[in-house]
């Protein structure tokens, strides 16, 4: 079943080896932005090499011998891996089109900068969902934290920097405040070790206390899941370059947080053990404030891409509840949300950034009747918002049925309310910014002048961004390769 | 006098004077070191700290009716080492390990030189100590032109940093 | 000439002393270049010594100075002795001097003009002192050592500015003070014993069974006292900001790494092989618990310290007082985990110390200023400097794959393993505020100052025009720090080796 392999080595170093090519070629953009392609297609058609191993039930590893004793700094690349491999992979190809759309549209300082920054944050979610074991996870979690540092402060300005340093102070600060002692722990209550293989290695060696104290600080330590009350990073971060915000914060980052409490859940207690242990009940109600919270405040909030963030909160806590249920019915709509929801909330970002490419706007409340100027940009921010939601025809309503399905299961009646409740305020908070835009005429006090000039945004920020509204629909159409993939962590 | 401290004084202070006078000059020349705002009080003050406890050391020496250790008699280098042997199961009481056997030396009539010959050592050290600290205080002179150290952190304060 | 190595070690650089001595103040170079010769033999010399001790399976070297032969298994003359510990420190020792004098060439003829034999002979003096404190098996002989090292540093010390004189002063005085306490610890072991041998100490103890003995707990008491003023230990670290942060560049880059860190070497020597485990960490004494706690408040009052500092230098040596909090409580802890993961962060602290002094003098020396707006825009102007100086803050904020990470997950684990939660916690708590410390400095190197208004500052080279006299430091500066960082990552990544033969040696003594 495990197999020694070189790719996960080779998905992980291409994006790395990218980083020198990519300074070398400071002085040359279309060489430079050639060579962040070439990695990116490399990257996903290693991905893809890998695919068909793993629907085989193989799992593949490679090793770079041992660091701590007992502990190596080890790949392993199961389901779970894969999906979110191919997830982060396949957008940052997407991601690279629009970036060079929207930097070169603004006219951005230092990309050079960025695309190597880029690059390395890549590699470092490549490692978070190819790492063995929890001290390769925790390595590669602190390498994107502060990889992605950079991007946050790009513009360099006051703001910047306070939400540079909101952003730094969560996420260094909780990872090395609760992960630290606790994969401590655990690597002294297991007996030194702590690697992910068949079955999880705190199985049954814990007790109940304990277990809570260390499921805890693991899920509010790895705040990259922007649960509450460490989400606050998560709003801040939004003063980054909107490709940033699109991929890291929609995706990469994020969703290694959310990917790093699944591994906590299936990898290092099992669900099992932690149904026995009877502690996931702590987890589901924080991940029900959170997603009734984060969304009431989304609802308050002008600014677009701060409305998004708090929605890409709301939407984290969904897996991480969906998880929480201990279900295997739970988990796949975790899994399945991870993917669902990366391809929306993308598609929100780049319509975002569109839109501040082409007119400037970053308000809500000045996008009314954008849709005559936008049509394209703006059907795609309602397909996006639509999948979201969890209304079919869009792939967001897998995730949706399987979450509920898990509530369920794991007879938990309160949370099909909070589920219930939650999908009303994302309609809420989403569908009236399209609707606006496309169906209303703009108030006459802003004059039709200043919005006539518009049009769509540049061709490299339009395609991505369709090509993603497209995947949404396509999901629904067929889920199969994410069920497989769930399924193969639940049994 | 109170017949508690008259035996307090009788059991604790006179068959152990030696300690009660390094530790009252010890802590002499730890209150002048730490209080003192002269910085030559202050080095008088380490002086007789230091000497406090070569005290301490040289009076451990000592024995009742001991003389100098110095073997008189003849044929010493034949009792060197090789009749010197100690024992492991030594009481507290004892000073040395070393056990002399009635025929070599007794060790009842020498005092221990040991000691002393660690505090020539020992004085060396202060004696070295002493004379870089006067140099040091001399640079502090030249160019504070004061030895109190409240003038001299008075003097620091404007140019300060902190 | 195998067994003659310990010995060796020590000869080298004291003949190098006297010959930099009579070379006198007028041929600098032939100065620099023998203390370079002498201590790159030594550090050689040192290196064999670790590989000889590995390959004879870590047998400890024991050597007799003079040829002194036991009598009745009591040793008679001073004994080296050195186990693989001692040899990896006065590897550190020997070789952190070595570079450091590379480090040296271009800065003693400024900053100790007219005085650069006198540095060259006191710092290899100095390099002496600590290798015979390491070496020695002798408590006597230790005193002498550790006042011999004192001196030296004193001297160094008070070789900068008027405020270093000062700073020297209180050390001199803080010095005596420890060292008396530690000597009188001897006395007081001397009395019951009759002994100065370590080993022989430890033996009549046992045979004897004086561990409970007011004597022996008071002596105790004293030395650790005594060791605790010579290695800074909050809150007796009043001398070491202020003498660290004035003395001259060169000698603030050697004394900072290792100084203290050869004190908690001596700390953990006495505990384990003076006293022994079953006295030290015996259930019956109070200090157990007490002790843990004091390395708590000082690791975080330390890291405050340094929070609170806007000066690099005053900043980086609070941040030493923390280390040795955690040095103090990772060998307090009671478990060969906790003393080997203290002995593992000597090594690392050695390290990431020695790179981030040598890193802020440079910047100090090309900006002129020591305040933290030092740092504007150095990412862009000196970017070879601040690769150095990242790899030791992100070491000191406790980040894979640098020694700092690693030597905090041992503590840590050697914290769990004792149930100190409070040590966990500080420890932690620690590096949170080394993050905060680094961070603000990294985000002002990136970026520069906020305001449009910049400050004016004196550069280096007033003459030439601010922007470009900010520029690299010669070859002779940068090579001792890129050594320097590459060791951070050479002890972080071969850390598992290391701590095993940390824990081999501390076994072996504990069976």
């Amino acid at each position: 079943m495990i197999e020694f392999s070189f790719i996960p080595l080779f998905t992980w170093l291409v994006s790395l080896l990218a980083v020198p090519a990519i300074l070398l070629c400071r002085k040359k953009p279309d060489v430079r932005e050639g060579v962040t392609f070439l990695a990116a297609f490399l990257k996903l058609g290693m991905v893809f090499m890998m695919l068909p191993l793993i629907r085989d039930g193989k799992i593949l590893h490679f090793r770079f011998g041992e660091i701590l004793p007992g502990i190596p700094i080890e790949f392993r690349v199961d389901g779970l891996g894969i999906l979110f491999a191919l997830v982060a992979s396949s957008l940052w190809i997407l991601t690279t089109l629009y970036s060079v759309g929207y930097m070169r549209g603004l006219k951005e300082h230092d990309q050079t900068r960025f695309f190597a920054y880029f690059a390395i944050s890549l590699s470092a979610t490549i490692g978070v969902a190819f790492a063995g074991n929890l001290l390769t996870l925790y390595i590669f979690y602190e390498i994107l934290s502060l990889s992605t540092y950079p991007l946050v402060i790009h513009h360099g300005d006051k703001e910047a920097r306070t939400g540079g340093r909101t952003y730094l102070s969560h996420l260094l600060g909780t990872s090395v405040a609760f992960v630290l002692p606790a994969m401590i722990y655990c690597y002294w209550k297991s007996g030194t070790d702590i690697n992910f293989t068949e079955g999880a290695f705190l199985d049954g060696k814990i007790g109940s206390s304990d277990g809570l104290i260390v499921l805890l600080a693991f899920t509010l330590g790895f705040a990259k899941s922007g649960l509450m009350p460490f989400h606050s990073w998560l709003p801040n971060a939004m003063v980054a370059p909107t490709p940033v915000s699109a991929l890291l914060h929609a995706v990469a980052v994020v969703k290694v947080g959310v990917f790093c409490v699944l591994r906590i859940f299936t990898g290092v207690f099992d669900t099992d053990f932690l149904q026995k242990l009877n502690v996931g009940t702590v987890i589901t109600y924080i991940a029900a404030f959170t997603i009734i919270v984060s969304s009431l405040i989304a609802l308050t909030q002008d600014n677009l891409k701060r409305r998004l963030a708090f929605s890409t909160i709301g939407q984290l806590a969904y897996i991480v509840l969906g998880v929480s249920f201990l279900s295997s019915n739970g988990v796949t709509g975790s899994v399945m949300h991870i993917a669902m929801h990366a391809f929306g909330k993308i598609t929100l970002f780049f319509c975002a950034g569109a839109i501040f490419v082409a007119s400037g706007k970053k308000y809500i409340s000045q996008m009314v009747g954008l849709g005559k100027q936008m049509p394209i940009t703006m059907i795609a921010f309602l397909i996006g918002s639509l999948s979201i939601i969890g209304l079919p025809p869009f792939g967001g309503a897998w995730s949706k049925w399987y979450l509920f399905l898990g509530a369920l299961d794991a007879n938990q009646t309160a949370m099909v309310i909070v589920l219930v409740i939650s999908s009303l305020l994302n309609i809420a908070y989403l569908l009236p910014i399209p609707v606006n835009a496309l169906f209303r005429s703009p108030s006459q006090k802003d004059g039709k002048d200043s919005d006539s000039g518009i049009k769509e945004a540049p061709l490299a920020c339009l395609i991505p961004l369709c090509i993603t509204a497209l995947a949404g629909l396509l999901f629904f159409l067929f889920p199969g390769l994410g069920f497989e993939l769930a399924q193969l962590i639940t049994k | 006098m109170d017949p508690i401290i008259a035996t307090f004084i009788e059991d604790n202070i006179v068959p152990k004077f030696n300690y009660w006078i390094y530790v009252i000059l010890m802590m002499i020349g730890l209150y002048a070191m730490i209080t003192k705002n002269n910085l030559m009080k202050k080095l008088i003050g380490m002086a007789i700290f230091q000497t406090a406890i070569i005290l301490f050391y040289v009076s451990i020496g000592v024995k009742d009716t001991a003389g100098i250790p110095i073997i008189s008699h003849h044929g010493s280098e034949h009792h060197q080492g090789a009749t010197v042997h100690s024992e492991s199961g030594s009481s507290s009481e004892e000073v040395s390990p070393v056990k002399v056997k009635n025929n070599t030396i007794d060790k009842d009539k020498y005092a221990n030189p040991l000691p002393h010959v660690l505090m020539l050592t020992a004085i060396v050290v202060g004696v070295s100590t002493l004379g870089l600290a006067l140099a040091i205080s001399q640079k502090i002179f030249k160019s504070f032109g004061t030895l109190e150290e409240d003038e001299i952190l008075n003097k620091l304060r404007p140019g300060s940093h902190d | 000439m195998t067994e003659h190595f310990p010995v060796l070690i020590l000869l080298v650089p004291l003949f190098g002393a006297l010959i930099v001595v009579l070379l006198g103040k007028e041929r600098p170079n032939q100065c620099w270049m023998t203390s370079l010769i002498s201590l790159g033999i030594s550090s050689i010399i040192s290196l064999f010594t670790v590989v000889a001790v590995l390959a004879d399976k870590f047998q400890t070297i024991r050597y007799r100075m003079g040829g002194w032969p036991e009598s009745n298994g009591y040793e008679v003359g001073i004994e080296l002795r050195v186990d693989i510990l001692a040899a990896l420190v006065v590897f550190a020792v020997t070789f952190v001097g070595f570079v450091n004098t590379i480090y040296s060439k271009t800065r003693a003829e400024t900053e100790v003009q007219g005085k650069v034999s006198f540095f060259y002979a006191l710092i290899q003096l100095l390099i002496v002192g600590l290798c015979g404190i390491v070496m020695t098996n002798d408590a006597f002989n230790l005193y002498v050592l550790i006042e011999i090292t004192s001196l030296t540093s004193y001297a160094l010390i008070a070789m900068g500015n008027r405020r270093a004189a000062l700073s020297s002063f209180n050390y001199v005085i803080m010095g005596t003070i420890g060292a008396s306490f530690y000597l009188l610890g001897v006395g007081y072991l001397y009395i019951k014993t009759g002994t100065l041998n370590i080993d022989d100490i430890r033996m009549v103890l046992g045979n004897n069974n004086l561990w409970e003995h007011q004597s022996i707990i008071v002596a105790f008491i004293f030395i650790m006292l005594g060791l605790w003023t010579k290695m800074a230990f909050f809150p007796l670290h009043g001398w070491l900001p202020n003498a660290y942060a004035y003395a001259p560049s060169m000698t603030g880059t050697f004394m900072a790494p290792l100084m203290t860190k050869v004190m908690v070497y001596v700390m953990i020597r006495v505990m384990v092989w003076l006293f022994g485990n079953e006295f030290v960490y015996s259930g019956q004494h109070v200090w157990g618990e007490l002790v843990i706690w004091m390395s708590v408040i000082a690791i975080v009052a330390g890291s405050l310290l340094a929070l609170a500092r806007t000066d690099i230098k005053k900043m980086l040596t609070y941040l030493i007082v923390a280390e040795v909090g955690y040095m103090v409580g990772g060998a307090w802890l009671g478990n060969v985990t906790g003393q080997a993961g203290a002995f593992y962060h000597i090594l690392s602290d050695a390290a990431m110390t020695f790179c981030l002094f040598i890193a802020a003098s440079i910047i100090v020396l090309r900006v002129g200023d020591s305040r933290v707006n030092a740092f504007d825009n150095l990412f862009r102007k000196m970017p070879l400097t601040m690769i150095g100086f990242t790899v030791g803050a992100l070491s000191m904020i406790g980040l894979p794959p640098t020694c700092g990470f690693f030597s905090k997950w041992y503590l840590i684990s050697g914290g769990i393993e004792a149930g100190q939660w409070e040590y966990v916690c500080a420890l932690i708590f620690s590096s949170l505020v080394n993050a905060v410390i680094f961070f603000r400095i990294f985000e002002r190197a990136y970026f520069g100052q906020i305001t449009e208004v910049k400050e004016d500052f004196v550069p280096f080279d007033s003459d030439a025009n601010p922007e470009t006299a900010i520029k690299e430091v010669p070859w002779s500066m940068l090579f001792p720090l890129f050594i320097a960082s590459g060791f951070v990552l050479l002890v972080g990544i071969m850390n598992r080796t290391l701590f095993e033969w940390i824990q081999t040696a501390l076994k072996m003594v504990n069976t």
